[in-house]
């Protein structure tokens, strides 16, 4: 059984649906106009802290804050 | 696939008839030995039990479809973080689905539809409202629902046609001096969103 329809160039070049989708996005917020665009990248911002764990126990957390980047 | 099928369906017979004390029967098979205690048993029980229920069984019944076509298409367009359009009623929507621009009127067949970077046009009477959609799907629904998602999606007056050239030239010159799959996949995606967008402003 062939593989059924074409698959888009991104899926081709090992990309999924949803990075191909989020490039997409952030390309269409960096050609905005300017209050629109600090408030989109602001919106997008995200702040996570992440803690490995060794022997049952929380290491210390490391506390990232990731603006969003193409 | 299917021509071994009967080679192998025969090969398992004689193979269970000659060496039954090694190969084991398949459980569609019926037993050699009838147990007659079974039997009676299963018969006693057997017409005061319901068959066995299928996934669909659980599922909530479907919204109804209208006998006749309705009057207006109810349109919800959700982003991540807004309800852009919740029920509203329109005439048409304008869609732009990967496979071309798509109208979507009342009693549109279902669908689902993969978003490509476009324009998405809402048009109520003479009202029309045009978004920039970056990338989505659509869900066309035979009750005449429309449920339209995106990951953003911008008035057109909101994007900025400079940003929008200088863009595109530095993609399409990223994708001409690309090397591995990725970085051409990258560049190709930069070139058609920004062309997209460059068409929406001056078309």
């Amino acid at each position: 059984m062939a593989s059924n329809a074409a698959v888009p160039f991104w899926r081709a070049a090992g990309m999924t649906y949803i990075t191909y989708s989020n490039i997409c996005a952030n390309l269409v917020r960096k050609c905005l106009k300017e209050p629109f665009k600090a408030e989109s990248i602001n919106r997008e911002k995200v702040h996570f802290s992440l803690s490995k764990w060794a022997d049952g126990k929380p290491q210390k957390p490391v506390l990232r804050s990731d603006a969003p980047e193409v | 696939m299917l021509r071994q099928g009967s080679r192998l369906l025969s090969r398992s017979v004689t193979a269970a008839s000659s060496k039954s004390a090694t190969a084991r029967a398949f459980s569609t098979e019926l037993p050699s030995t009838i147990d007659s205690t079974f039997v009676e048993s299963w018969k006693k029980v057997a017409p005061n039990m319901d068959p066995p229920q299928t996934p669909s069984s659980f599922m909530k019944p479907r919204p109804s479809t209208a006998s006749s076509i309705p009057t207006k298409l109810t349109v919800n367009f959700v982003l991540p973080y807004a309800s852009e359009l919740s029920e509203k009623e329109v005439d048409m929507v304008i869609i732009p689905a990967t496979t071309g621009q798509m109208g979507v009127l009342p009693g549109h067949v279902p669908t689902i539809a993969e978003l490509k970077p476009g324009i998405m046009s809402v048009h109520e009477g003479t009202d029309i409202k045009k978004y920039f959609v970056s990338s989505g799907f659509a869900f066309l629904h035979a009750n005449s629902v429309a449920d339209i998602i995106a990951v953003e999606a911008v008035p057109l007056e909101n994007i900025d046609a400079g940003q929008v050239q200088k863009g595109l030239a530095e993609f399409t010159q990223k994708l001409a001096s690309a090397t591995t799959d990725l970085e051409k996949a990258e560049a190709q995606i930069g070139v058609e969103v920004h062309s997209a967008m460059n068409a929406a402003l001056s078309g």
